[in-house]
């Protein structure tokens, strides 16, 4: 491989790193608080407000069923506005939030009505505050899972992320479409795929561990 | 200490299913320091019952009084503040998975901001009281249930409540354990004067440590009275099932089987009889065959005690002369035993055993 093309490399992943690290680190912080209100707000949950539940079910469900690509697409006024432009990285990361923000909420919602209900009845029973089950028992009970699904979002922006490249947005997807493909490169093809693959490799191990780390229901000792 | 005022409890269910009246006019009221049982097949509204009674079931009609406050339409703040002098125990633990022993015992304290030092006191006090000083870095999966139930107790009694709701707290604990569990519920009982409320579908849970006791089924108290009462002369169906299962079940299937409903001539009469210390002071048993010329022939017995009362069941069959059974079974009554007639037997049944 030539030093040109290693250095394509190297900054086509830095672009990834980048991409969905943002998106990823803003999606957590949009999608979490969403998806502990979608599980608190159910009919009969802690903090029952089934309309609100309902308007927000829909809206992450219309997103969610938008193919990523036309997504993009369709948003490119929105990310104008956002980002200033509708091009390259910066601009590829709207579209990399407004996707992972419904999916993260989702996956945190199921984390947290997988909760014991006794959990939220003793804590109820002891005079605790919705709030303070939300902090005390909720989240914390909820940690292992949440950070799996997190693991399982990340893996999926990575693929994304990929995506994006395809309509100029920057990264190993864009290097490996207008080298390997449009250029025939094949080393080229074949190093994206197998940076793409450890990548994913790292982030799911990754976060195994750490949900592991704080699971305290099977203890490895 | 609590005072229910004729709570009924109904659930709409889900659209197109019908209403279930779990609670149908509980009227019921227990002192300060008594521990108080309540029995009942599943479904009999048991659990929600003890959920009425720290609101986290709201009665649909009816007053809850507890420690001489009707607490009955407390909201929010004042509704927390009273649930802190209710604690409750429940029969999956329900301790959390992320916390230690510690960190559950000391959950209730943080939530009314205690300061560090003070939990770290108080938690230990209540590990020191419950055996678990030196599990207290351990999380519940490292714990056998009873040191689970253990946890609960601690953390149920950190905010020195005066009333423990116990929600067949044993139901899913061995025999042993439950009786290890039950001593030391009884145990706080009498050293912190604490009101305990209990429900367990096991009659002996009763007979260990209850003083009175309420027999539900279908959303009433069908009895209700002493243990012992309740246990010796059971009125219902329902109270003398529960009653039977306690003593070991029925005499054995090879006696149940050969019982026919009707008198059999030249056979005998299968009773269940059940008493209280007398029949131990009197010697009742050895004045049939003299004074009635007939023969009691024990087939299955237990004998137990409530509150230091012995009392005992005995399965026997009676043979001798029709007038002579007769007039044994009225002198039973005359002594004051519950005496029930499970059946009659022929004569064959003697030659077997
Ligand atoms: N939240 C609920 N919604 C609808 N029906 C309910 C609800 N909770 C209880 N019930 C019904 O109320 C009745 C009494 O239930 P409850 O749980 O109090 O019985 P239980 O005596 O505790 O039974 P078990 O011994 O099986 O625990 C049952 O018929 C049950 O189906
Ligand atoms: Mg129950």
């Amino acid at each position: 491989m030539s030093p040109q093309v290693y250095a394509l490399l190297v900054d086509a992943t830095t672009e990834t790193l980048l991409m969905v690290g943002v998106s990823g680190v803003i999606a957590t912080v949009l999608g979490l608080p969403l998806g502990l209100a979608l599980a608190v707000t159910g009919r009969g949950e802690l903090l029952s407000c089934p309309a609100f539940n309902h308007v927000v079910g829909l809206v992450i469900n219309a997103t969610r069923s938008t193919p990523f690509i036309i997504l993009v697409v369709a948003i490119i006024p929105f990310t104008r506005l956002v980002a200033g432009t509708s091009i390259g990285t910066r601009a590829a990361i709207v579209p990399l939030i407004v996707a992972a923000t419904p999916f993260i909420a989702r996956v945190v919602e199921a984390a947290i009505r997988e909760v014991d209900r006794g959990l939220i009845e003793a804590a109820a029973a002891m005079g605790a505050t919705p709030l303070q089950i939300i902090r005390k028992v909720l989240l914390p009970e909820a940690l292992p899972a949440i950070i799996l699904g997190l693991t399982l979002a990340t893996v999926s922006l990575i693929g994304y992320s990929a995506m994006v490249g395809a309509v100029g947005g920057g990264g190993l997807g864009d290097l490996g479409i207008r080298y390997g493909y449009q250029r025939f490169l094949p080393d080229v093809m074949v190093a994206v795929v197998l940076v793409l693959i450890v990548l994913v490799q790292i982030v799911q191990s990754g976060g195994e561990l750490i949900a592991q780390q704080v699971n305290k229901r099977n203890l490895k000792s | 200490m609590i005072k229910l005022q004729d709570v009924t409890k109904v659930f709409s269910g889900r659209a197109g299913s019908r209403p279930v009246k779990a609670l149908d006019g509980i009227t019921l009221s227990v002192a300060a320091g008594e521990v108080f049982g309540i029995i009942g097949p599943s479904g009999a509204g048991k659990s929600t019952l003890i959920r009425v009674v720290n609101l986290l079931e709201r009665p649909s009609s009816g007053r809850v009084e507890v420690g001489g406050v009707d607490i009955t339409d407390l909201k929010g703040k004042s509704l927390r503040a009273a649930r802190r002098g209710i604690g409750m125990i429940f029969q999956h633990f329900n301790l959390l998975s992320s916390r230690t022993v510690f960190g559950n015992v000391a959950l209730p304290l943080e939530l009314v901001g205690v300061p560090a030092a003070e939990i770290e006191q108080k938690v230990s006090q209540l590990l020191d009281l419950v055996g678990l000083a030196d599990k207290r870095d351990r999380y519940p999966v490292e714990l056998s249930g009873g040191q689970k139930q253990r946890v609960g107790i601690a953390r149920a009694l950190a905010t020195d409540p005066k009333v423990l709701l116990c929600d067949e707290a044993t139901s899913a604990l061995d025999p042993e354990t439950t009786r290890s569990i039950l001593r030391l519920l009884a145990d706080i009982n009498k050293r912190l004067g604490l009101t305990i409320l209990l429900i367990t579908h096991e009659m002996s849970v009763v007979t260990e440590i209850c003083r009175r006791v309420a027999v539900m089924e279908s959303g009433r108290f069908i009895e209700q009275g002493d243990v012992l009462d309740v246990f010796v002369h059971p009125r219902t169906p329902t109270g003398r099932a529960l009653v039977t299962t306690a003593t070991g079940g029925d005499p054995p299937e090879v006696v149940m089987r050969r019982l026919v409903p009707q008198p059999v001539p030249g056979g005998g009469v299968v009773l269940r009889i059940v008493f209280r210390g007398s029949l131990a002071d009197q010697p009742v048993i050895s004045q049939l065959s003299r004074r009635f010329g007939t023969d009691m022939n024990l087939l299955h017995g237990h004998l137990d005690a409530i509150d230091d009362a012995s009392f005992g069941v005995l399965v026997a069959e009676i043979t001798g002369p029709p007038a002579g059974i007769h007039a044994t079974i009225a002198f039973l009554h005359s002594n004051r035993l519950d005496v029930e007639v499970l059946g009659y037997v022929p004569p064959s049944l003697r030659a077997t055993g």
